[in-house]
């Protein structure tokens, strides 16, 4: 699905990461965990081109991502749903405006109306649709997001920080839908530095958990 | 067409990933107007001069004069060179008072033209096809010495050069108009790009295409251009209608025939304007933003 082969990055000279691979192979489940300033935002934003390597290569969905036009980089990000840490609303629009809008911009609104019904009731904002992403807490946020990144059916799912803003209670429902969605067969890469959120999933998912220090990024099934 | 109609119809969930800009939209409006009004003006002018001229050029292309030395033997020999002249429509020789009320502006009514020496004019129309003038003038030469025939080159010529110039300088002004707008509209595509970062952000972010992005701003400025330049147009025609009308060249001022094409044309060329500078200032702009 994606693939980062030796990548290196860094800001103002100084490397973030170097000769850094990873593999998200269909219907894998991974948790990328790592101290703030790791670089783990960085590297699920290479994920989705909306980062460039430095070097080594980025391959999404078996194509050099250095060589995508930027219409190719759009199709393949329709291939991948993204919940972002700050979630990335469009605040002029409702809750199931912005939710529907990733198949409002691939001009295939029409087929919105089936799918947002049913997705609004499986995160629990059907209340909410029309209100503006201003109005939400934390946790509805973060669930309209989920949706958002789930609308197209991709085959991919990269989670930046998806509980982060919200008590315990609520990232356990919204790790429950991101499980939920591997057993339909979804790649699932979810970056977060809180552990006792993984450990709670541990029984639920088969999941590979990578760590990201000192621009390493190392297997840390061992640590937890 | 399907461009067209889906420029006008619009897809109304896309148009709303875009929010609304109050200011620049009214700015885009009033700018549009005042432009195309400026527009119609020029034109206006532009065409009732070229017209004007054009007329006065043909008036004097069918018609030349014969100046004869003031002799009644010479003025009867000439009206019958002149009947026999394949191509003359026409020739009528001035009578006295006639030659007088050319007169009287340049000597005044005290002079007593009767006791001068005052050569004889012939007015002579062309038929169609018209005579030769050279051949005319070469005839006279051979036979009335002292004859001149004036086909009112001299004067037609600069007169056709004129309009000429004067309906350039209309196409220049168009042109510099039609720049302006398309300034003005870069200038505010730009504003509102600016303004909407984030949203452009947002729409990459969940795999809109740049084209997606571009679209939503063309039509809006297309739009607005060209019901601005309605309006202006609108205004335009309502003020050249009703300028004083104090006879001579205001009079002729106005629009007719094809003429009025131009009006239909002045709001669908500043929306092409509007189109062709917003795709080209969002498409930069999107490359250099995300």
């Amino acid at each position: 699905m994606i693939e980062l082969d030796n990548v290196s990055y860094g800001h103002g000279g100084t490397a973030l990461f170097s000769q850094l691979s990873l593999t998200l192979a269909p219907g894998s489940f991974q948790f990328l965990t790592g101290p703030s300033g790791a670089g783990k935002t960085t590297l699920l934003r290479l994920c989705y081109a909306d980062l460039q390597a430095q070097r080594g290569k980025v391959r999404l969905f078996g194509q050099d991502a250095h060589t995508l036009d930027r219409d190719a980089v759009a199709m393949s990000r329709r291939r991948i749903g993204v919940v972002h840490q700050d979630c990335q609303f469009l605040d002029h629009l409702s809750v199931a405006e912005n939710i529907a809008l990733p198949l409002t911009v691939a001009d295939r609104a029409s087929e919105a109306s089936e799918n947002l019904k049913e997705l609004l009731a499986w995160v629990g904002l059907s209340k909410q649709s029309g209100q503006r992403p201003p109005e939400l807490s934390g946790g509805e946020r973060q669930r309209a997001a989920l949706a958002r990144a789930v609308i197209m059916s991709p085959d991919v799912i990269i989670a930046d920080e998806p509980t982060g803003n919200v008590d315990w209670e609520m990232s356990q429902r919204l790790l429950a839908l991101l499980v939920e969605l591997h057993r339909m067969g979804k790649t699932v890469l979810i970056a977060t530095h809180d552990l006792a959120m993984i450990r709670s999933l541990k029984s639920d998912v088969d999941a590979r958990v990578l760590r990201l220090k000192d621009g390493q990024l190392t297997s840390a099934g061992a640590v937890l | 067409m399907k461009l067209l109609l889906d420029l006008i119809i619009g897809d109304p969930q896309a148009d709303r990933v875009v929010p609304p800009t109050g200011l620049t939209a009214r700015l885009t409006i009033f700018v549009a107007a005042v432009m195309a009004f400026l527009a119609v003006i020029a034109l206006a002018l532009s065409m009732s001069a070229g017209r004007i001229a054009d007329r006065w050029a043909d008036e004097l292309a069918q018609a030349a004069t014969l100046r004869l030395p003031a002799d009644a033997d010479l003025l009867q020999k000439a009206l019958q060179i002149l009947e026999t002249t394949p191509g003359v429509a026409s020739a009528h020789a001035l009578t006295a008072d006639e030659q007088e009320a050319l007169l009287t502006p340049w000597f005044g009514t005290e002079i007593p033209l009767d006791s001068l020496p005052i050569p004889q004019l012939i007015e002579v129309i062309a038929d169609d096809p018209p005579y030769d003038p050279a051949g005319l003038q070469a005839r006279f030469d051979a036979e009335i010495p002292g004859a001149v025939f004036d086909d009112h080159g001299d004067w037609r010529d600069p007169l056709l050069a004129a309009a000429a110039r004067v309906r350039l300088i209309g196409g220049l002004v168009i042109l510099l108009i039609g720049a302006s707008v398309a300034a003005m509209i870069t200038l505010a595509a730009q504003a509102s790009l600016a303004a909407n970062v984030q949203v452009i952000r947002v729409l990459r972010l969940v795999g809109a295409r740049d084209v997606y992005i571009a679209r939503a701003f063309v039509r809006r400025f297309t739009l607005r251009a060209g019901a601005g330049a309605i309006v202006g147009v609108v205004m335009g025609v309502i003020v050249v209608q009703v300028l004083p009308d104090g006879g001579g060249f205001f009079a002729e001022i106005g629009f007719s025939g094809a003429g009025w094409i131009w009006l239909v044309l002045v709001p669908v060329l500043a929306a092409g304007v509007a189109l062709f500078a917003t795709r080209a200032a969002a498409m930069k702009r999107l490359k250099e933003q995300t």
